[in-house]
């Protein structure tokens, strides 16, 4: 065995991971986005998606879908984790099993069954894709609203409420000031785990015969159009809009939970 | 082929990669010839019938699909050249999928696309031709050219692509046409007779599209012309084909623009696009009309059956779209060895075999390029299997020596079937003459017209910006405000 050996070793396969599959497709991505078919390096690909009254379209289509689905989520998740966490009920655990459940079935299921349920309700779907592409992905997502939600709101320390309630705050305005900003942590992480996913699952917009493109299927279809560099540079931009979303949710999270807490990436 | 039956494709994908595993048993003395093909998803029969399905003709051939194609191959390729192969056979999703997979450095010795594609290929100088042997109609191994049907071969011989006819390079496997799958109960044979149905304000949000851009751009085509398409001068034209031709592969900057301005229309009044699931919809009844491909209509037309529902098949009286897919070798998987292109051409002689275009007919559900010859009527014998009339039914003739020997009057190839056939899976499957007339290749287009209609469907699809209604940027004025004027207290207060 070589004596040199020391533990920091053991970090070169992790290393070797991060170079083949982070770092080489970054690198070839933003390769593509800047080069045109005859591989000259160019800023087209950038301007054309700014300049064109359907890419941007698309990319408000994109943030209309995941803004609204995450208020969907938010508005829905938060009275659910509050009663749970809350409650004093002797089985909350297999309450919050039931909502949780359905993210142990395959969802391309969910939302076949969902489809066909609001066939039944809507008896033609054609004429509501946007509301029906935002009921599949509240329902697709709210797990994962609810569940950092209930954590947070779980580890809420009971003399906090105590004190508010000694010191003379009713029931609403404890709510107001003492159990929803330190419940802040909780309601980012959600917005995160719901937000970004929203903003390209296309395949609940295809099951649900949502016609429009968003910003994944978009990529995809440059793609099959053999137009890697369009294709690429949209990936990029989703990319950057996913980075900027995160430090800026982060820094949220910071100034209103206390450093303690930590931010998205690191809880 | 142009379905993608997802689900059953995983299935083959594991099959395929089963087959890799048991290819292995072969002896190791001598080193086998290795076959790579890569063909669509579920575009092979891969046997395991039940043997009550065996198809007994009347001609005393009886089949029975045991193993898969391309096992039957490996012994049959023993057996006749005394020789060892191994197939391995895999799959592709699109013709888009696998020219990215060749792009990339996959390599294939026999792929299976589509006819624009495989014209793409030629112009690119990827293909290697088929050899004289393949062609020589003396050697009784030679199941393609003796059993192709007349019309197939003399379609692949009259195209060609830089001086290059098709035949060359290609062998033809399973074809068809493109038309309307609709519900005779409420849609009219004449209202499905058209285009035009996709933009008829009677079925708003109760028919699909094909979700990709060369078949909605062939629809587009169809509606735009549709005056000149249908006006009797140019129908009796003496070069209508090739008329009819050019114009469905008008690929002229203003055209586009045209075909841009018609599809957005037609997506305000049509249920969705689709590439699989309108057979199911038409079925369960939430679509009355949707496009589609021969074989895929034949596939809905026998499930709905089953539920004693009738769906018809309808093909536009201005233009219908003939494709086929073809057996091509590659340049840089043969790479020059003979042993390896003659498996690949004993490969594609063996899927001709009669009784092997039968069990994939059967199995697939498109047609079979392979029409038999005046020795061997096995193809034929199994259409009257399908389709020839029981004795209380009402019977019509209906003729399809246009495919099986060139001439369409060939009293040898005249179906005595039921009347209710007209339209229905016969209809589809072997489509008359009238029909075949009036059929048109979509050609592949030039890189630059290749990329104008990929764009103008790109654009088709996207939301545009200007669509957004005025309500809505007025709320997300007043919600940007409500947040800076807070964020801005707070920070006061801080």
């Amino acid at each position: 065995m070589n004596k040199n050996f020391q533990r920091s070793h053991l970090c070169i396969p992790y290393g070797l991971f991060l170079v083949c599959f982070v770092l080489a497709p970054l690198v070839v991505i933003i390769y593509y986005a800047f080069t045109n078919g005859e591989g000259k390096p160019t800023l087209e690909n950038l301007t054309g998606f700014f300049s064109s009254p359907n890419t941007i379209g698309t990319l408000a289509y994109s943030l209309g879908i995941a803004v609204s689905t995450t208020c969907a989520c938010l508005l829905l998740a938060y009275p659910i984790a509050y009663i749970l966490a809350r409650s004093k009920m002797k089985h909350k655990s297999v309450v919050l099993m039931v909502f949780v459940m359905p993210m142990w079935i395959n969802f391309t299921l969910r939302i076949t069954a969902l489809k066909e349920i609001l066939t039944v309700i809507e008896g033609n779907l054609a004429y509501h894709p946007f509301l029906n592409t935002l009921i599949g992905m509240t329902y697709d997502f709210l797990p994962f609203m609810i569940l950092p939600i209930y954590t947070t709101l779980l580890k809420l320390d009971n003399s906090l409420l105590e004190a508010a309630a000694d010191l003379g705050a009713d029931t609403l305005e404890t709510f107001m000031k003492v159990t929803f900003p330190l419940s802040v942590p909780g309601i980012i992480s959600g917005i995160v785990m719901v937000f970004l996913p929203s903003m390209t699952n296309y395949v609940v917009l295809d099951m649900l015969y949502n016609s429009t493109y968003i910003m994944g299927s978009l990529i995809g279809a440059y793609f099959s159009a053999y137009d890697w560099h369009n294709g690429s540079m949209i990936a990029l931009i989703l990319l950057v809009i996913i980075l900027l979303f995160t430090l800026f949710t982060n820094r949220y999270a910071d100034e209103d939970a206390g450093s303690s807490r930590g931010g998205v990436l690191g809880s | 082929m142009r379905k993608s039956r997802k689900i059953a494709g995983v299935g083959m994908l594991l099959l395929c990669g089963l087959c890799g595993v048991s290819g292995q048993t072969v002896s190791a003395k001598e080193e086998p010839v290795v076959l790579r093909v890569c063909s669509w998803e579920e575009y092979i029969d891969l046997g395991e019938w039940d043997k009550e399905e065996a198809i007994e003709l009347d001609n005393g051939t009886v089949i029975l699909g045991e193993k898969p194609l391309y096992e039957d191959f490996e012994d049959w390729y023993q057996e006749t050249y005394g020789k060892t192969v191994r197939v391995e056979y895999s799959c592709f999703g699109t013709n888009e999928d696998l020219y990215n997979q060749l792009n990339m450095g996959d390599s294939y010795d026999l792929v299976c696309p589509s006819e624009y594609m495989i014209m793409k290929l030629i112009a690119e100088d990827r293909l290697i031709p088929y050899s004289d042997h393949f062609f020589d109609v003396q050697d009784a191994n030679n199941y393609y050219i003796r059993n192709v049907s007349p019309y197939i071969q003399n379609t692949l011989e009259s195209n060609e692509i830089q001086g290059k006819a098709w035949s060359t390079y290609a062998a033809g496997y399973m074809w068809g046409i493109t038309g309307v799958l609709y519900n005779p109960s409420l849609v009219t044979q004449e209202e499905a007779s058209t285009w035009e149905i996709f933009g008829n304000p009677k079925f708003n949000r109760q028919i699909t599209l094909k979700d990709n851009v060369r078949d909605s751009y062939f629809a587009a085509l169809g509606i735009l012309k549709k005056d000149e398409l249908t006006d009797e001068a140019f129908i009796q034209s003496p070069d209508y084909s090739e008329r009819l031709a050019d114009v469905m592969n008008d690929v002229r900057p203003e055209t586009i623009a045209q075909a841009q301005e018609l599809l957005n229309q037609l997506m305000d009044n049509v249920y969705s696009l689709e590439t699989d699931s309108g057979k199911a919809d038409m079925i369960t009844g939430k679509i009355v009309a949707n496009y589609q491909w021969s074989g895929d209509a034949v596939y809905a037309m026998d499930e709905a059956d089953e539920d004693d529902f009738e769906l018809r098949f309808a093909v536009p009286k201005e233009s219908t779209n003939l494709w086929f897919d073809g057996w091509v070798m590659l340049k840089n998987g043969i790479r020059e060895d003979a042993e390896r292109q003659h498996a690949a051409e004993a490969f594609v002689n063996f899927l001709s075999r009669t009784d092997n275009a039968v069990r994939n007919m059967y199995y697939i559900g498109y047609t079979s390029s392979i029409a038999g010859n005046a020795q061997d009527d096995t193809v034929y014998e199994y259409l009257k299997w399908c389709y020839g009339a029981d004795d209380e039914e009402e019977v019509m003739a209906y003729p399809v020596g246009y495919f099986f020997s060139g001439e369409n009057s060939d009293a040898r190839y005249i179906l005595q079937s039921s009347a209710s056939q007209m339209g229905r899976q016969l209809y589809s499957q072997y489509p008359p003459q009238d029909v075949m007339d009036r059929t048109a290749i979509m050609r592949y287009f030039d890189a630059d017209a290749n990329k104008a209609i990929n764009q103008m469907w790109i654009n088709v699809r996207c939301f545009d910006i200007e669509d957004v209604p005025m309500g809505v940027w007025m709320a997300l004025l007043a919600a940007l405000l409500v947040i800076v004027s807070v964020g801005f207290r707070k920070s006061r207060r801080r």
